[in-house]
C-alpha cells in the first residue's frame, strides 16, 4: 500500500480514500431508509385508533436527557478525531470512550421511554400510530446499540494497534456514522417529540 | 409433531410432491457428483470464497439463468391453464401461488441478477479497473441475494408458496387472508436479497467514480458504464424504501403491528404507494443497463460511434429522477382524486420523452453506418420496434381516465411484458451473445442464434399482442380462468402457442451453448466483434488483474481509436500488482443468513437469535481481521502475459 503522508492519516492510502466514499453513499442509503420511515410515520401521526395519542404519551423530560447525551457524545467523538489528527492517542481514545458512555446513558433512557409507553397501553400492537412510533425510534435505537458495539472494536483495535492508515480511517468512518445518528435525533425531536406535543 | 406440521405445504398436488422427489434428487446427484469427482476443495477455493469480479459475474450470470427456467416453467403453466375456457389443470390457489413467485422470480431473481452479472463482468474492464472498489463487500451481495433466491425457491416445497401476487398488497397479504406462511417467504426472502443489491450499488457507485483508467473522463466513459452508474444510483435511493417496507410488512405478519390493517388506525393504501415509490424505479433501475447493452451493440455493429452520446447521458440523468415520481400510475384507481392522478399522468407521459430521444438516437447511430447482423445485433434489431409498440401502449396506460379501462386487466399484462421482455430480456441474451467470446473463449453458435431470435420474436407477439385485446375486452388478470361465453378462448389458445414457441426458443438456446462448447472454434484472438472499448483490448481469457499495465485514456472509445490511430494504450512497464485475498466470510455468513431467515418465516425464535448472534459473530470477526491482500509478482505477470499473447 503506497502511504499519501500529505493527506490526513485517514485518507492516506487509496483503499482508505474509497472506503470513507463508499460510506458517504452508503450514508446516502441511510437517508432515504429514515426519510421513509418519517414519511410513513406522518402518515400514522393521527391514526391513533383506540390507543393513545401523541400528545398523551410524550414526555419532554426522559427525551431532553435523550437529546443532551447525544448531542454530547457527538461533541465528544468531534474532539476524539481532533486528537486522532494531531496523533494523540490516549486523548482521541478517551473521548470516543465518553462518546460510547453518552450513548449508552442515551440508550438507557430510551428503554426507560419505551417500558413507560408500553405501561400507558402504547404497545408495538396497539395502532398504526404506535406501531409507526416504536418502529422509527427503535431503528434509530437499534443503529445506536450497533454503534455502541462498532465504537467499542474500534477503540480495541486502537489499542492493540495503534493508530495506523487503516485504524484511522476505520475511526473517521465510525465518527462519520456517529455523527449521522445525531442529525436524525435532532430530527426525531423536532418532527415526532415537539411536533406531537404541541 | 405439532412443530413439523408447520413444514406442510397446504394445498398439496401431484405437482408439488413430485417435485419435491425431483429437487430432493437433483441436490443428492449434485453432492455425490462432487463427491465424486473430488471438486470439494476446487469448488471452495475457485468459487466459494472467490473475490473476483469476473467470477462472481459468472456466478450471477449461472443463477439468473437458473431462474430463467424456473420462472419459465412457471409462465407455461399459467398460459396451459388460460389456454382453454373453465380449465381445471390448476385450481385457484395454485394458480395464485404460480403468478405470483413468477413475478417474483422473473423481476428480482432473473433480471436482477442479469444485470449484476453485466455490472459485474463488464464494468470494471470497461473503465480498466483491476477490481471494484470493495471486493469482499461484492462476494457478500452475491452470496446474500443467492441464499435471498434459494429461500423464496423452496417455499413451495416447503411451507408453501406466498399467493398475494408479485405486488404483494395488503389487506390480502395480510395474516387474515394469506394464512399459510408463504407471504413470510415474500417478506424475508426479498429483504435478504435486498440488501445484497443495496451493497452492490454503493461498491459500483464507488467503483465508477473513483477506479476508472487514468485519463478517462466521466463524459468519456462507455455508454454501458454511465448506465450502470445511473441504474446504481437509483438502487441506492429505491432499496432502502423497500428495506423498510419489508420490514414492516414482516413486523405486521409476525408481531401483530398494525401497519396495513384495516382497523386500529392502519393505512393499507401505504403498502402501496411505498411498493410503487420502490417499484418503479426498479422497472428502470432493469431498463436502463438493457439500455447501455443495446448502445454497446449498436455503434460496434453499425460500426460508427454512438449518435448524441450527451443527449444519451442526459436522457437517462432525466429518467432516473422522473422516476421517481410516477408511482402513483400503477393505482389510478384507487381513489386518490382527479388532482393527484393528473399530476401523475403529466409525469408518466414525459417520461416517455427521454425514452423517445435514446430510441432516436439508435436510429441516427444505424443512419449511415455499415450494418452487419450479428445474433446480438439482431436482438437490438428486433427490439426497437418491440420496445417502442411497449412503449406506446405505456401511454396509453398513463392516460389516468382511460387506464379505468386498462387497470387490471391482461392489457396491462401485454404492456409490461412488452417492454421486459424485447426491452431486458433481449439485451439480456443479446448482451450475453455479445460477451460470451470474452468470458469463455469462443463464440456461440451464430446460426442457431439468429434462429433463436427469431422464434424468440414470433412466440412474443403470439403471445402477447392478443393480450392487449382481450384485455381491452375486459379480460381481467390475475384470474385463474373464464367461462366460455366471455370469448376469450381463442386468443388466449393463440398466447399459449406463443408461449410454447418462446420456451422452444430458450431450449434453443441451450441446445446452442452446448453446440459451442463442442464445436466452436477456440481461435478467436481477443477481440472477435471488432468492438470499440476496453473490455476487447485485454487478453481472452482474461487474466485475474485485468491488465497488465494501465491502459491510458483519451477518448470515448478508447480501443477503437487505438487500432485506427495505431497509438499504444498500455504505456508503461509492468509492476507488481496488488490484489485482494479469498474469503469465506461472506459465504458462510450468508449461509447464516439463510438459516436465520427459514427461522424467521417459520418463527423459530431460538434458531432465530442464535442465527442473528452468528451473523454479529462474522461481523465482529471481520472487524478484527488483517487483511492486506497480497502481491502478484512481476514475474508471474509476465509468464501468465507472454502465455495468452501465445493462444492467440
Ligand atoms: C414509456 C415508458 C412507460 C410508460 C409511460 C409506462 C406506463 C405504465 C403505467 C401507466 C402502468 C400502470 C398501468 C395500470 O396498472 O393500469 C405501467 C405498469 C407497468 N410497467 Fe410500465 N411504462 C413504461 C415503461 C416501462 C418499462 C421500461 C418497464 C420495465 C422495464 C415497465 C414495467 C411495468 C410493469 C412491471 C408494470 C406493472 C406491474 C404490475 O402491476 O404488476 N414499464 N406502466
Ligand atoms: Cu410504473
Amino acid at each position: 500500500m503506497k502511504i499519501d503522508h500529505s493527506l490526513p492519516l485517514e485518507y492516506s492510502t487509496e483503499e482508505n480514500r474509497l472506503k470513507i466514499f463508499g460510506f458517504w453513499i452508503f450514508l446516502g442509503a441511510e437517508i432515504m431508509l429514515f426519510a421513509t420511515l418519517f414519511t410513513s410515520y406522518f402518515v400514522y401521526e393521527n391514526r391513533s385508533g383506540n390507543g393513545p395519542t401523541g400528545a398523551e404519551i410524550f414526555e419532554l423530560s426522559p427525551v431532553l436527557m435523550e437529546t443532551i447525551l447525544l448531542l454530547a457524545s457527538s461533541f465528544t467523538i468531534g474532539l476524539g478525531i481532533h486528537a486522532m489528527r494531531l496523533g494523540k492517542q490516549k486523548a482521541m481514545m478517551s473521548f470516543f470512550a465518553v462518546t460510547l458512555v453518552l450513548g449508552l446513558g442515551f440508550l438507557g433512557f430510551e428503554i426507560f421511554e419505551f417500558t413507560t409507553y408500553i405501561h400507558e397501553g402504547a404497545g408495538l400492537s396497539t395502532s398504526g400510530f404506535t406501531s409507526m412510533l416504536l418502529t422509527t425510534l427503535g431503528t434509530h435505537g437499534l443503529h445506536v446499540t450497533l454503534g455502541f458495539f462498532w465504537g467499542l472494536f474500534i477503540i480495541l483495535q486502537v489499542k492493540k494497534r495503534g493508530l495506523t492508515p487503516e485504524t484511522a480511517n476505520k475511526s473517521f468512518i465510525f465518527s462519520l456514522y456517529w455523527h449521522f445518528l445525531d442529525v436524525v435525533w435532532i430530527f426525531i425531536f423536532s418532527f415526532i417529540y415537539l411536533k406531537g406535543m404541541m | 409433531m405439532d412443530f413439523f406440521d408447520r413444514f406442510a405445504v397446504p394445498h398439496p398436488s401431484f405437482l408439488i410432491y413430485a417435485s419435491m422427489v425431483a429437487i430432493g434428487l437433483t441436490v443428492i446427484a449434485v453432492l455425490v457428483g462432487i463427491t465424486y469427482f473430488k471438486k470439494w476443495d476446487y469448488l471452495w477455493r475457485e468459487w466459494l470464497t472467490t473475490v473476483d469480479h469476473k467470477r462472481i459475474g459468472i456466478m450471477y450470470l449461472i443463477s439468473a439463468l437458473l431462474m430463467l427456467f424456473r420462472g419459465g416453467v412457471d409462465a407455461i403453466m399459467l398460459r396451459a391453464q388460460l389456454a382453454i375456457p373453465d380449465n381445471k389443470l390448476l385450481e385457484s390457489q395454485h394458480y395464485n401461488e404460480v403468478f405470483s413467485t413468477h413475478g417474483v422470480v422473473m423481476i428480482l431473481f432473473m433480471a436482477m441478477p442479469f444485470i449484476m452479472f453485466f455490472f459485474n463482468f463488464v464494468v470494471p474492464l470497461q473503465i480498466g479497473a483491476r477490481d471494484v472498489a470493495f471486493p469482499r463487500l461484492n462476494a457478500i451481495s452475491f452470496w446474500l441475494f443467492f441464499m435471498g433466491a434459494m429461500l423464496f425457491n423452496i417455499s413451495f416445497v416447503i411451507g408453501g408458496s406466498p399467493d398475494a401476487g408479485w405486488t404483494s398488497y395488503f389487506p390480502l397479504a395480510g395474516n387474515d387472508f394469506s394464512t399459510s406462511v408463504g407471504s413470510n417467504y415474500y417478506m424475508i426472502a426479498i429483504q435478504i436479497a435486498g440488501i445484497g443489491t443495496l451493497m452492490t450499488g454503493i461498491n459500483f457507485i464507488t467503483t465508477i467514480f473513483k477506479m476508472r483508467a487514468p485519463g478517462m473522463k466521466l463524459m468519456q466513459m462507455p455508454m454501458f458504464t454511465w448506465s450502470a452508474l445511473i441504474s446504481n444510483l437509483i438502487i441506492v435511493f429505491a432499496f432502502p424504501v423497500l428495506t423498510v417496507l419489508l420490514a414492516m410488512g414482516t413486523m405486521d405478519r409476525l408481531f401483530d403491528t398494525k401497519f396495513f390493517a384495516i382497523g386500529d388506525g392502519g393505512s393499507d393504501m401505504l403498502w402501496a404507494n411505498l411498493f410503487w415509490v420502490w417499484g418503479h424505479p426498479e422497472v428502470y433501475i432493469l431498463i436502463l443497463p438493457a439500455f447501455g447493452l443495446f448502445s454497446e451493440i449498436i455503434s460496434t455493429f453499425a460500426r460508427r460511434n454512438l449518435y448524441g452520446y450527451k443527449s444519451m447521458v442526459a436522457s437517462m440523468v432525466v429518467i432516473s429522477a422522473f422516476s421517481f415520481f410516477v408511482w402513483a400510475h400503477h393505482f389510478f384507481t384507487m381513489g386518490q382524486g382527479a388532482l393527484a392522478n393528473s399530476f401523475f399522468s403529466i409525469t408518466t407521459m414525459a417520461i416517455a420523452v427521454p425514452t423517445g430521444v435514446k430510441i432516436f438516437n439508435w436510429l441516427f447511430t444505424l443512419w449511415k453506418g455499415k450494418i452487419e447482423f450479428t445474433t446480438p445485433m439482431l436482438y437490438a434489431m428486433h427490439f426497437l420496434p418491440l420496445f417502442t409498440l411497449g412503449g406506446v401502449t405505456g401511454v396509453m396506460l398513463a392516460m389516468s381516465a382511460a387506464d379505468y379501462q386498462y387497470h387490471n386487466t391482461m392489457f396491462l399484462v401485454a404492456h409490461f411484458h412488452n417492454v421486459i421482455i424485447p426491452g431486458v430480456v433481449y439485451a439480456m441474451l443479446g448482451g450475453l451473445t455479445y460477451y460470451w467470446p470474452k468470458m469463455f473463449g469462443f463464440m456461440l453458435n451464430e446460426r442457431i442464434g439468429k434462429w433463436t431470435v427469431w422464434l424468440m420474436s414470433i412466440g412474443f407477439v403470439l403471445a402477447f399482442i392478443p393480450m392487449y385485446i382481450t384485455g381491452l375486452d375486459g379480460q381481467a388478470r390475475r384470474m385463474y380462468t373464464y367461462s366460455e361465453a366471455t370469448g376469450f378462448g381463442p386468443l388466449n389458445m393463440v398466447a399459449f402457442i406463443g408461449a410454447g414457441i418462446m420456451a422452444i426458443s430458450f431450449a434453443l438456446l441451450v441446445y446452442n451453448i452446448y453446440y459451442s462448447v463442442r464445436y466452436s472454434p477456440r481461435n478467436i484472438g481477443n477481440d472477435p466483434w471488432n468492438a470499440r472499448t476496453l473490455e476487447w483490448a485485454t487478453h481472452t481469457p482474461v487474466p485475474e488483474y485485468n491488465f497488465a499495465v494501465m491502459p491510458q485514456v483519451k477518448s470515448t472509445e478508447a480501443f477503437w481509436d487505438a487500432k485506427k490511430n495505431g497509438h499504444e494504450i498500455f504505456k508503461g512497464k509492468i509492476e507488481k500488482i496488488h490484489m485482494p485475498n479469498s474469503s469465506g466470510l461472506p459465504f458462510i455468513m450468508s449461509c447464516i443468513f439463510f438459516v436465520f431467515g427459514f427461522s424467521m418465516i417459520f418463527s423459530i425464535w431460538p434458531l432465530a437469535i442464535i442465527s442473528l448472534l452468528g451473523i454479529l459473530g462474522c461481523l465482529v470477526y471481520r472487524s478484527f481481521e488483517k487483511d492486506h491482500g497480497h502481491y502478484i509478482p512481476v514475474e508471474e505477470i509476465e509468464e501468465t502475459e507472454t502465455k495468452l499473447r501465445g493462444a492467440k
